[in-house]
C-alpha cells in the first residue's frame, strides 16, 4: 500500500506541532485551573453568567473547549446533581454515560434522575457558534485554522462573518489568510450585505476558480439580479473556462504520465524491432524480469540491509539491465540467430520463450502479485494550481526521458552505437569491414532488453509485480513502434506521447476501456493508411 | 531532338523522384517509338531501375506525366493496371515463383482473366497448355517443363521469366539487365531471344553490358544522374563528350 | 464447376485423411453409445465432448493455414473470428433457454436480467431462430474479417505488421467484450445453455451428434479448402506468398486474392466456434484473448504449414497434449507449449508432415537401395 500524503499539509502540521507544543507545555497548570474553574461554574449558571463563562472559555483560546461548547449548543452537557461536575452525557437506552470534559475520561453510567441538562437558549447558540468559528479559526494549530476556514467555505455561514473577519486581521500564514478571505467572500455572498461587498467577493472566488467556488457563484447567479447576477455569471464563465483549461492540463499530465510508461516500455523494442527488425514477442517478459529483479534487490535489503532501502531502486536498474540484457543475449544467441530473415518464425519462437519465462517466474515466485515498495523520493505528491502531481509518476517521466537521452546519447557517440548502425544499415558491408556483426548483433538484442529491464524497474513503481506484467505491455510497445515508425527513436517517442494523451483525452468521453479500443482501432485505421508509421523513411532500399 | 507524344508507345515527360532529398529521376523525358527496341545505359545511381518503377507503377513520381499510347496516365495508376493495360516487366534479379512448376509460372502469367472469380472457377485445358508448349519452345525449357522454378539455373530463371513476358502478350516489355550473371553463350543466346521478341513488341533494355548492347544494334538513351543526357545510336552517343566523361571515359 | 474443383481438390492424402477422420469419430461414437457403461468397451461422454473440442481447434487451425499457409497473411487475430462464431451460437443458445433462466424471464437472458435491462438489445433479435443465427455465424466473422482485409489490403500492410494488427483488433475486441453494456455478459459470457434444436446438451446422444457435426464441419472445411488451393486461384495464392510484388507486376490484384481467402477463413473461423460452445458450454471474452490466436498459429506451424492435413493434425495433438498436461502436472504446460513454439521453428520448418515425408522419402531411398543391392548380390551369386 502506498500512502501518499500531501506535503504541503505534512509541512503545515509539523508546523503546528511545534506552535502548539511551544504554547501548550509552559502555562499547562495555570491554563488547567482557569478551565476547570471556568468549566465548574457553569453548573449553577443562569443565561446571563453563562453566556459569560462561553466568553471566558472562549478567550482562553484552548482547543479543548471547542467540544465542550459545541457539546453546550447540541444540549449534551450536563452536571451530576450530587457534586455539581460538569460532564458529557449520553443517552444509552434509560440510562447516562457520562465522560470528563477536558480529559474524556469514563465516568461511568447513572440514573436520568442523577444528572441535569445545562440548558441554552437561542441567544446563547448564536453566541456559541460564533465562539465556536472564531476559536477555530483563531486556534494556534495552523492545521485546524485551515480546515476550519475550508469548512466556513463550505457551509457558507453568513454569521460566521465577524469572527472570520476578526481572523483575517490576525492571520499570519498568507495560504490560510488567503482561504480565510475566500470564506468570507462566500459568507459576504450570503449575507445581507451590500452589492458592492458581493461584488469583491465574486472578485475572490474567480481567484480561486475551482470546483467549490464554482457552485457558489452559480448559486449567486441564480438568485440575485441586475448588476450583481450580471458579473455572477461572467464570473461563472471566467471559472468554467478556467476549470475546463485545467482540465486539459491535467488530461495532459496524465497523458504524459501513460506516455511515458509506454515510452519506457517501448524503447527497447525500439531498438530490436526498430533497429534490427527482430520480432520479439518476450519483451515484455524482460519488462516483467526487470521487474522482478526490484523485487529481489527489495527483498535482500529489507532482511539484510534496510538502511540502503532508499538507494534499492538505483542498486536495482544496473542489475536489472544485467539481468534482462543477459538474458536477452541468451535468446539471441539460443533462438533468434537462426531465424534471421524470417520475422515471422522469429515472432513464434520468441512468443513460445515468453511463455517458458513467464511460467519460470510463476514457478519461483508464485503467480500472485509481488510487492515492490517505493523509497521515500517517489512518495508524495505536491500541487500545481489544481493539479496534483505525485512523485512516483513525475520520477517516471524525467527517467524515460533520461533513458531515451542516453539511448540516443549511446547510438550516436559511442562505437558501440556506431557499429550497430553499420550492422543494421548493411550487414555485410560491416561485416568486410572487420566489424563482428554476430557480437553486434547479441549485443544490440542484449541492449534493447536491458533496456526493457530497466523499464521493469520503473514501472515496479507503479503497476503490479506478477508473472503476467509482461503481457499487459507487449501489444502496447508494438503499437508505439509502429505507429512512431520502425527504426526511429524519435517516432517511438512522439508515438508514445501522442498515444497516452490521445488515450486520456478519450476516457472522460468514452471511460478507460473505451478510449483503448478507440486508440487500437485508430492505430489500425492509421496503419492501414502509413503502413510506415508517423516518421516514415523513404526509399528504394525501404521496399524489400 | 524534342520528343512528340504523337508517335509513342510511352512518353515520359519531365518526370521527378526523389528519396529523402535524393533526386532520383530529374526531369527525365523519354519517347519510345511503337515497335522499337530501345536500350537504355547509364552508370549505377542513374536512375535507370527507378524509371522502370515509375513506368510500371512501383513508385510514383513526385511530378510529371508518364503517357502510354498517348491516353494514358501511368502515373496515376497502380501495379496492376498497368500491367493489364499490356506493359510487362522482367526484374533485374530472376523473380519466378519458385514453388510452382515452370508449366504453372507460365499458366500464371497467360493473358487470360486475371479476377478471383476468374481464376477460381479457371478450366485450364488444352488451348493454355498449347499456348505453354509453344513459349516453352522459344525460351527452351521443354525439357524442365514439370520441373519446380526453384531448381533451374540462374540463366534458365531469366529465361523463363522472359518466357512469362511472352505469356502476358504485352504490347511494351520492360527488361531490366537480362544478362546480369549470364555466361557468354547465355548472353548471346538472350540476344537472339529479345531480337526475335522485338519483331512483335515493343521493348526498352536496361543493360550495363555494352557488348550485349552492341549486339542488339539499337538506338541507347544514356542517362546520368536522373535525366537522358544522349541519345541514339551506340557510335553516336559513344562520341558525345558528355557521355565520354559521364561514362565511357572511365 | 464446383463438383470439378472438389474432383481436383481431393488426392490420396485427402482420402486417408477424410477416412481416418470419420473412422474415429464413428469409432468413438459407437463405443459411448453402444456398450453399457461400466464396460471395458465404453468410452465415457467426457471422451466424445473432448474429441470433438479437437476437431473444431482442427477446423481452426485449417482456417489459419489457409491464409497463412497458402497465402503468407500470418495471422494473430483469428482467435476473434473463432469467437465470434461462437457468441452467434451462444447468443441462440441463450434465447433457447427461454423462461427456463434462474430469473425466470420468458425473454431477457439472466445477465440481462440482473443488469436490469428492460428489453432485449437490437442485435439480439431473430437469434432466437437457428437458421438465423447460423447465418451468424459465417456472416459476422466474415463481414469482420472484410472490412478489416478490405482495408488492410489495400494499404497493402503485410508480414508483421499486419499480424501485429491482427493481434490488436482481437485485443480491442477483448476489450470490449468484457464491458457488461456491451450487451454480451460481459466477464462471465454466455453459458448455463439447456438445450440446441430442442435436443438436451447433456445427453450422451446430443454430444455424440455435436460431435459427428464436428466431423463433418472439419471435412467439409478441408474439401473447400483443398479445391481452393488446388485451383489456379490456389497457385495465384502461393505466388502472393512467394513473391506478391511479382504478381502485381503480372497483372493480378493481389489485395482482392487476399480479401477473398482472408473472409473465407475467416467465416470457417465462426463455424468452428460455433461448433466449440456448445460442447464446452460457455463463450466468453477470454476467448478473444491474443495468446490463443498465436496458441492456433503452433498448431499449423508443428502440423506442416500449408499442407491442411498437417494444420489439423497439430491441432488435434496439440490439444491433447494440453488435456493430458493440466490433467497431471499443469506447472509444466506453458514449458512444453513454449518449448513447443521454440523447436517447431527452429528444428521443424515444415512440421510434422515435412519430418514424416523427409523420414518416408529416406525410407523408400534405403529400400530401394536394399532392392538393388541384393539384386547385385544375387547377379553375382549367378556369375559366380
Amino acid at each position: 500500500m502506498r500512502f501518499i500524503q500531501n506535503n504541503l499539509f505534512g509541512f503545515l502540521l509539523l508546523w503546528g506541532f511545534l506552535f502548539f507544543g511551544l504554547q501548550a507545555t509552559s502555562p499547562t497548570l495555570a491554563a488547567e485551573d482557569n478551565l476547570t474553574t471556568h468549566i465548574g461554574t457553569m453548573a449553577a449558571a443562569n443565561f446571563t453568567a453563562l453566556s459569560k463563562q462561553i466568553e471566558a472559555l472562549a478567550a482562553t483560546g484552548d482547543p479543548r473547549v471547542v467540544p465542550i461548547l459545541e457539546a453546550l449548543a447540541k444540549g449534551r452537557l450536563f452536571f451530576r446533581k450530587s457534586d455539581k461536575k460538569v460532564v458529557f452525557a449520553t443517552k444509552v437506552k434509560r440510562r447516562y454515560k457520562l465522560s470528563d470534559p477536558l480529559s474524556g475520561d469514563t465516568l461511568g453510567e447513572v440514573k436520568k434522575s442523577k444528572v441535569k441538562k445545562i440548558r441554552v437558549n437561542n441567544k446563547l447558540r448564536r453566541q456559541i457558534r460564533t465562539v465556536l468559528g472564531g476559536l477555530t479559526l483563531l486556534s494556534p494549530d495552523p492545521k485546524v485554522r485551515l480546515k476550519a476556514a475550508e469548512a466556513i467555505f463550505k457551509s457558507g455561514d453568513a454569521t460566521a462573518l465577524p469572527a472570520l473577519e476578526a481572523a483575517i486581521v490576525q492571520e499570519l500564514d498568507t495560504d490560510i489568510r488567503a482561504v480565510l478571505r475566500q470564506a468570507r467572500a462566500v459568507a459576504v455572498l450570503k449575507s445581507d450585505r451590500p452589492d458592492e461587498d458581493k461584488k469583491a467577493a465574486l472578485t475572490i472566488l474567480e481567484a480561486r476558480g475551482d470546483r467549490d467556488a464554482l457552485s457558489v457563484v452559480t448559486a449567486v447567479a441564480r438568485t440575485s439580479t441586475g448588476d450583481l447576477k450580471a458579473i455572477a455569471d461572467r464570473t461563472v464563465t471566467t471559472i468554467q473556462e478556467t476549470l475546463e483549461l485545467w482540465n486539459i492540463v491535467q488530461n495532459i499530465w496524465y497523458g504524459l504520465s501513460l506516455g511515458s510508461v509506454l515510452l519506457l516500455a517501448a524503447i527497447g523494442l525500439a531498438i530490436t524491432f526498430g533497429v534490427m527488425g527482430v520480432i520479439n514477442m518476450a519483451h515484455g517478459e524482460m519488462v516483467m524480469i526487470g521487474a522482478y529483479t526490484t523485487f529481489v534487490v527489495q527483498d535482500i535489503i529489507r532482511t539484510s540491509a534496510p538502511e540502503l532501502f532508499d538507494y534499492s531502486l538505483a542498486i536495482a536498474l544496473p542489475l536489472a539491465f544485467l539481468v534482462a540484457g543477459g538474458v536477452g543475449v541468451a535468446i539471441e544467441r539460443g533462438v533468434i540467430r537462426f531465424l534471421y530473415g524470417r520475422p515471422l518464425e522469429t515472432l513464434l519462437a520468441t512468443w513460445g520463450v515468453s511463455l517458458v519465462l513467464q511460467q519460470t517466474v510463476r514457478t519461483i515466485f508464485g503467480p500472485t502479485n509481488r510487492e515492490v515498495g517505493a523509497p521515500d523520493f517517489m512518495s508524495g505528491a505536491f500541487e500545481i494550481g489544481h493539479l496534483t502531481i505525485t512523485y512516483n509518476r513525475l520520477w517516471i517521466i524525467v527517467f524515460s526521458l533520461m533513458v531515451m537521452v542516453a539511448l540516443m546519447m549511446l547510438l550516436k557517440y559511442t562505437a558501440l552505437g556506431l557499429q550497430m548502425r553499420a550492422v543494421t544499415q548493411n550487414r555485410k558491408m560491416a561485416g568486410a569491414m572487420g566489424i563482428r556483426t554476430n557480437w553486434i548483433d547479441a549485443a544490440t538484442f542484449g541492449l534493447g532488453s536491458g533496456l526493457a529491464g530497466i523499464a521493469g524497474v520503473a514501472l515496479s513503481q507503479i503497476d503490479n509485480v506478477s508473472p503476467n506484467l509482461g503481457q499487459s505491455y507487449i501489444i502496447d510497445s508494438f503499437m508505439v513502434v509502429v505507429f512512431g515508425g520502425v527504426g526511429n527513436l524519435w517516432g517511438t517517442l512522439v508515438g508514445a506521447l501522442t498515444l497516452g494523451i490521445a488515450n486520456k483525452f478519450l476516457e472522460p468521453f468514452a471511460g478507460a476501456v473505451l478510449a483503448k479500443v478507440f486508440v487500437l482501432i485508430f492505430i489500425i485505421l492509421f496503419i492501414q493508411k502509413r503502413p510506415r508509421g508517423l516518421f516514415a523513411l523513404k526509399g528504394r532500399a525501404i521496399e524489400s | 531532338m524534342e520528343p512528340t507524344s504523337k508517335t509513342a508507345i510511352l512518353y515520359l515527360e519531365n518526370i521527378n523522384v526523389s528519396f529523402d532529398g535524393f533526386k532520383a529521376l530529374n526531369d527525365l523525358s523519354l519517347s519510345i517509338r511503337p515497335g522499337e527496341m530501345r536500350a537504355i545505359i547509364g552508370p549505377n545511381g542513374a536512375g535507370k531501375t527507378t524509371m522502370m518503377d515509375v513506368i510500371t507503377g512501383k513508385t510514383r513520381p513526385d511530378s510529371g506525366r508518364v503517357l502510354f499510347n498517348d491516353i494514358h496516365n501511368l502515373a496515376r495508376m497502380d501495379e496492376t493496371d498497368i500491367a493489364t493495360l499490356g506493359i510487362g516487366r522482367k526484374f533485374q534479379k530472376p523473380t519466378v515463383f519458385e514453388n510452382h512448376t515452370v508449366n504453372d509460372n507460365l499458366l500464371l502469367a497467360l493473358s487470360d482473366g486475371r479476377g478471383v472469380w476468374d481464376t477460381l472457377f479457371a478450366n485450364v485445358g488444352s488451348r493454355e497448355a498449347e499456348r505453354i508448349d509453344e513459349i516453352l519452345q522459344i525460351i527452351r525449357l521443354s525439357k524442365v517443363q514439370g520441373e519446380y522454378a526453384a531448381s533451374l539455373s540462374h540463366g534458365q530463371k531469366q529465361w523463363l521469366e522472359i518466357g512469362m513476358l511472352l505469356a502476358q502478350k504485352p504490347k511494351l516489355l520492360l527488361v531490366d539487365e537480362p544478362v546480369a550473371g549470364m555466361t557468354d553463350s547465355e548472353t548471346a543466346e538472350t540476344a537472339r531471344l529479345l531480337k526475335e521478341i522485338s519483331q512483335q513488341h515493343s521493348l526498352v533494355v536496361v543493360e550495363h553490358d555494352m557488348d550485349f548492347v552492341r549486339d542488339l544494334d539499337v538506338d541507347v538513351t544514356v542517362l546520368h544522374e536522373g535525366a537522358a543526357i544522349a541519345e541514339g545510336s551506340l557510335d553516336y552517343v559513344s562520341k558525345s563528350d558528355r557521355v565520354i566523361e559521364v561514362y565511357l571515359g572511365r | 464447376m464446383i463438383l470439378r474443383l472438389l474432383k481436383n481438390g481431393i488426392d490420396r492424402k485427402s482420402w486417408i485423411f477424410l477416412g481416418v477422420l470419420f473412422a474415429v469419430t464413428f469409432g468413438v461414437s459407437i463405443l459411448n453409445l453402444a456398450p453399457t457403461p461400466g464396460s471395458t468397451l465404453h468410452l465415457s461422454s467426457f471422451v466424445v465432448t473432448v474429441l470433438g473440442k479437437y476437431l473444431t481447434y482442427a477446423l481452426l487451425a485449417l482456417s489459419v493455414d489457409l491464409v497463412w499457409g497458402y497465402c503468407g497473411v500470418l495471422s494473430l487475430g483469428h482467435a476473434a473470428f473463432f469467437t465470434l462464431g461462437g457468441y452467434a451460437m451462444g447468443m441462440h443458445l441463450m434465447r433457447e433457454i427461454g423462461p427456463r433462466g434462474v430469473y425466470g424471464h420468458p425473454i431477457l437472458p439472466d445477465f440481462m436480467v440482473f443488469l436490469n435491462w428492460q428489453e432485449l438489445p437490437w442485435f439480439w433479435l431473430g437469434f432466437d431462430m437457428f437458421w438465423f443465427a447460423a447465418l451468424m455465424v459465417i456472416l459476422v466473422p466474415g463481414v469482420l474479417a472484410f472490412v478489416f482485409g478490405w482495408f488492410a489490403f489495400r494499404s497493402r500492410v503485410t508480414g508483421v505488421y499486419l499480424s501485429i494488427i491482427t493481434q490488436a483488433l482481437t485485443f480491442a475486441l477483448m476489450l470490449a467484450f468484457f464491458r457488461n453494456d456491451m450487451g454480451f455478459g460481459g466477464n462471465n459470457g454466455l453459458t448455463d445453455f439447456k438445450d440446441i434444436l430442442g435436443f438436451n446438451l447433456q445427453s450422451d446422444g446430443t454430444r455424440v451428434g455435436l460431435l459427428i457435426a464436428s466431423a463433418v464441419a472439419l471435412a467439409i472445411g478441408f474439401l473447400i479448402a483443398r479445391a481452393v488451393v488446388t485451383s489456379k486461384f490456389g497457385k495465384v495464392l502461393i505466388a502472393i506468398r512467394d513473391a506478391e510484388s511479382r504478381t502485381r507486376f503480372l497483372g493480378y490484384r493481389a489485395e482482392n486474392y487476399k480479401l477473398l481467402v482472408w473472409t473465407l477463413s475467416a467465416s470457417m473461423a465462426g463455424v468452428a466456434g460455433a461448433l466449440y460452445v456448445p460442447q464446452v458450454g460457455i463463450i466468453n471474452p477470454s476467448e478473444f484473448s491474443p495468446a490463443n490466436s498465436i496458441e492456433v498459429v503452433i498448431y499449423v506451424a508443428l502440423g506442416g504449414r500449408g499442407t491442411l492435413v498437417g494444420a489439423a493434425l497439430g491441432g488435434v495433438l496439440v490439444n491433447f497434449a494440453k488435456t493430458i498436461f493440466t490433467g497431471a502436472f499443469p506447472e509444466y504446460w506453458l514449458f512444453f507449449l513454449g518449448g513447443l513454439f521454440v523447436v517447431s521453428t527452429l528444428f521443424m520448418p515444415k512440421g510434422i508432415i515435412g519430418v514424416w515425408g523427409h523420414i518416408a522419402n529416406k525410407w523408400r531411398a534405403a529400400r530401394a537401395r536394399n532392392a538393388s543391392s541384393t539384386l547385385q548380390a544375387n547377379t553375382l551369386k549367378k556369375g559366380d
